[in-house]
């Protein structure tokens, strides 16, 4: 019985009766969630309009974050430095269509897939090459301080992110919705050869989705990086990536979004009420067991086309 | 019946075309001409490389041999975006729409190319941008009237039923205004009544807007109906080309769709 109280019950009492920690704590877990919703809006943009599970993504985060500090620690201004990050983002998405979507057209996409994760190796090995592999410090200069909202908590830097995030994904609507480029890249997104009979060029769309996925890891690196230093780890939340686009579906942008925000927001809670009962570390793996049991009832996901198989 | 109309300029010429895949050959030296105005069947059996013709007239495929010669300019290959660029626009067989998007934006996507506004006018809706999508915006109606789907405009396509998904397709495809139409089975999989709809559409747009059309249809009693001109092909050769009268009377014809052993 006690058992039993203490997994279904004595959490919720405790909620009920602290809710202004509760609301620290989902807070807490709706900014992680913000950054795992960022690098799988990455994914999605790629996945959708070229079809390629984009293993690189996170290597992504990383490699745009190690240019920022580098170009910072050389002395050069923030703003400077953060255009000509993305001036390299933008560079290496055509040097990605040059040299590794055009050559493997039409190949299986398990091919294109192993190239993405030949790519992380070479933006990982490249980026610490350039840069270092020390853990560094970014500075963005984003006031940090922390101030109280009816009892809660909160932090500048935090909604400063989550207001950048929620900036960026506003922007990425009316790209999407509002442009041509935007209608071409949803067009290509559904059938290929279509939308090169209406004349839209591929090569050109490509460019553009990996430019925009480069930009995104890059919002996603400062984010990350100024929270918790840039580090090779960085490259990791790929792997957290995965289950909230299991959750989501991997062709919904708004399914990355509230995946995102999901895994953020429950694993926190998860760890903060439940973990003591397991000795704690379940943000480690909740986010997996919470995809496995998707995929077992739900593999579309929350927002996927359904998957209906043809026979 | 077409009575034999006057076609003055050859809008399309084809040479020599010589297309394989591997061990398989589609196309084996085919020659023939489309002209200004004109509706042209290509009719043929199963397999006997129709559709690899469309899809190196608009640049799908790229042929080993012979040349295309459209609006007076030779090449040996093209790529797909130039070929719409320069007036080209085609159907599917196997309908290939945008399925997530609506009826309206399928079409508007057919104006892709004849947007010019700069993309950041776009994203704030201002201005020049915003009067150049009103524009497009009420050519893409226009061909909704024109095919007559206006109570479907707000629909995703992929949940529309077969017959009108291809008359959506017909639609993107009108909406750039095209100077060469190909139709790869318009009426494939229609019942009686679709057919004749999609009978009356092409012939209006070959009528109305000047539309050279290029057809590929398996239904004899439609291509004779519309076309004034027939190619056949029989496993990736020419072996009839003519109105469709003296076509259907062919020897060689009759024996391709009858399987007679070569
Ligand atoms: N992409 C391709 N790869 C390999 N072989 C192809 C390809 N496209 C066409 N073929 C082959 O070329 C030949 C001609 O095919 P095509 O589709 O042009 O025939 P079709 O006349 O359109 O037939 P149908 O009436 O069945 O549509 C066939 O043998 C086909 O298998
Ligand atoms: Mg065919």
């Amino acid at each position: 019985m006690d058992i039993l109280y203490a997994v279904f019950a004595a959490p919720f009492v405790d909620m009920w009766g602290y809710p202004v920690f509760f609301a620290e704590v989902v807070i807490t877990g709706v900014l992680t969630g913000i950054m795992y919703s960022l690098v799988a809006l990455g994914f999605v943009l790629i996945f959708k309009a070229s079809g390629v599970f984009n293993f690189a993504q996170g290597a992504m985060v990383l490699f745009a974050a190690l240019t920022l500090v580098g170009l910072m620690e050389h002395g050069v201004p923030v703003w400077l430095a953060l255009a000509l990050t993305m001036v390299v983002m933008v560079a290496l998405a055509f040097a990605v269509e040059r040299l590794m979507l055009r050559p493997l057209v039409n190949q299986p996409h398990i091919i294109l897939f192993m190239a993405t994760i030949g790519l992380t190796f070479f933006l990982e090995g490249f980026g610490e090459l350039l840069w270092g592999s020390n853990v560094k410090k970014l500075d963005v200069g984003i006031p940090n301080e922390s101030f109280e909202v009816g009892g809660v908590l909160l932090n500048q830097f935090d909604l400063f992110a989550a207001v950048m995030a929620a900036l960026l994904v506003g922007v990425l609507a009316v790209f999407f919705h509002q442009t041509t480029i935007g209608r071409a890249l949803r067009a290509v997104a559904d059938d290929h050869q279509a939308a090169m009979s209406v004349g839209i060029p591929l090569k050109t769309i490509w460019v553009v989705v990996w430019s925009v996925a480069g930009i995104v890891a890059m919002v996603a690196g400062i984010v990350w990086g100024a929270r918790s230093g840039v580090q090779f780890s960085l490259s990791l939340i790929a792997l957290k990536a995965l289950p909230v686009l299991i959750l989501g579906g991997f062709t919904s942008v708004p399914g990355a979004i509230i995946g995102g925000l999901i895994i953020g927001v429950g694993e926190k809670i998860a760890e903060i009420y439940w973990g003591p009962l397991v000795g704690g570390a379940i943000e480690n793996w909740f986010a997996y067991m919470l995809a496995l049991v998707f995929l077992l009832f739900r593999p579309q996901g929350l927002f996927g086309e359904r998957i209906i198989e043809r026979v | 019946m077409v009575t034999a109309r006057e076609f003055n300029h050859v809008l399309l010429d084809v040479e020599d075309v010589s297309l394989s895949f591997g061990g398989v050959t589609a196309l084996e030296n085919v020659s023939f001409d489309v002209r200004q105005r004109e509706i042209r069947a290509i009719i043929g059996p199963n397999g006997a490389g129709k559709s690899s013709m469309l899809n190196v007239i608009n640049g799908f495929y790229h042929p080993q041999a012979g040349t295309i010669t459209y609006k007076g300019n030779a090449r040996k290959q093209v790529k797909t975006h130039e070929a719409a660029a320069q007036g080209i626009a085609r159907t599917f067989q196997n309908i290939a729409l945008f399925k997530s998007m609506t009826t309206l934006d399928n079409i508007m996507t057919g104006r892709n190319l004849k947007m010019r506004k700069n993309f950041l006018l776009q994203v704030f809706y201002l201005g020049p941008a915003r009067r150049e999508e009103m524009e497009h915006r009420q050519a893409a109606e226009r061909v909704i009237d024109f095919l007559e789907i206006q109570a479907i405009r707000k629909t995703p396509v992929g949940q529309l039923p077969y017959g009108l998904q291809k008359r959506v397709e017909l639609g993107r495809a009108l909406a750039a205004e095209p100077e060469l139409l190909l139709l790869d089975e318009p009426m494939a999989g229609m019942n009686t009544e679709e057919k004749e709809d999609m009978c009356r559409f092409i012939l209006d747009v070959n009528d109305e807007f000047g539309t050279t059309i290029v057809l590929i249809e398996h239904d004899m009693s439609v291509v004779m109906d519309i076309s004034d001109r027939v190619v056949v092909l029989d496993y990736g050769r020419k072996i009839a080309d003519g109105t469709p009268d003296e076509v259907r009377t062919k020897p060689e014809v009759i024996d391709a769709y009858l399987g007679v052993a070569h």
